[in-house]
């Protein structure tokens, strides 16, 4: 499933990136350093033999919907708003438990890996995944999710016209 | 060789990292991207297992996740825009009318 150092590279790149996206202070770098995180992610799917999930990554994550979140930030001018560019907020106890929490999380990995989670070994199935045979699957075996899915981003699309048109109504 | 173990430790590093985001920044925008870092560390773990057991089936669920998440983040930045009217803040630790 990959070469290592490039698995390595890739992790490395998108650790970085997270660990920077949660700690900068400005919004709008934390907007770019998650551009840079799913980027990374997406040539880890290609890696994992599913090209077209790395280009819907690409253009839906990376794009549309990060396109959105600057799009907010800067209408909002959220990157100088007051009390929010600190690194750490909150109470003291609820920094306690968070991190607590964390540890917890990472004492559960620990133990996973510890037990091993597959068979070991590099047992990949090499599988038919080229767009055709992903869209035989996703309109045989779940059309009606995928209907479903329509419906949820009608109720979407419906939410956020009546958020926007509450003001002049009132 | 890299194992389906490496793709767990990696998804579980960056949901980690994520939750600690969610927990510890009080900037509802952040709030939303690691929401977002976390979901797409669900997808990985999705994927790399799509690739470990020969089965489609994970990546056709990778679709449905982010499809929920596009409908969650544009309602979701609706909110965020229609509190920052009303309160000039989107400090989630000043948006408390409903607290008791």
């Amino acid at each position: 499933m990959g070469n290592p150092i490039v698995f390595l590279i890739l992790a490395g790149v998108a650790v970085v990136a997270a660990i920077m996206m949660v700690t900068s202070r400005n919004a709008v770098h934390s907007a770019l350093w998650l551009v840079l995180n799913f980027a990374a992610i997406a040539i880890l799917y290609l890696i994992l033999n599913a090209p077209f999930i790395a280009v819907v990554q690409i253009t839906v994550y990376a794009g549309a919907i990060m396109v959105l979140f600057l799009f907010v930030i800067m209408l909002l001018g959220a990157e100088q708003l007051r009390g929010v560019t600190a690194v750490v907020g909150g109470e003291r106890w609820q920094q306690v438990l968070a991190l607590f929490s964390g540890l917890l999380l990472l004492g559960v990995m620990g133990i996973l890996l510890f037990q091993g989670v597959g068979g070991g070994g590099d047992t990949a199935v090499t599988i038919n995944s080229n767009p055709a045979a992903l869209g035989v699957r996703l309109f045989e075996a779940y059309t009606l999710p995928f209907e479903l899915t329509g419906v949820l981003l009608l109720a979407a699309m419906i939410g956020v016209a009546i958020f926007s048109f509450r003001k002049k109504r009132m | 060789m890299v194992t389906i173990e490496w793709y767990v430790a990696l998804s579980v590093t960056l949901f980690l990292i994520g939750s600690m985001g969610v927990l510890l920044r009080r900037n509802a925008i952040i709030l939303f991207m690691s929401i977002e870092m976390m979901l797409n560390s669900a997808n990985l773990l999705f994927v790399a297992f799509a690739r470990y057991l020969g089965d489609l089936d994970g990546q056709v669920l990778v679709f449905f996740v982010i499809t929920v998440a596009a409908a969650e983040v544009a309602v979701g930045l609706a909110l965020i825009v229609a509190i920052f009217r009303t309160k000039h803040s989107i400090n989630i630790d000043e948006i408390n009318l409903l607290k008791g």
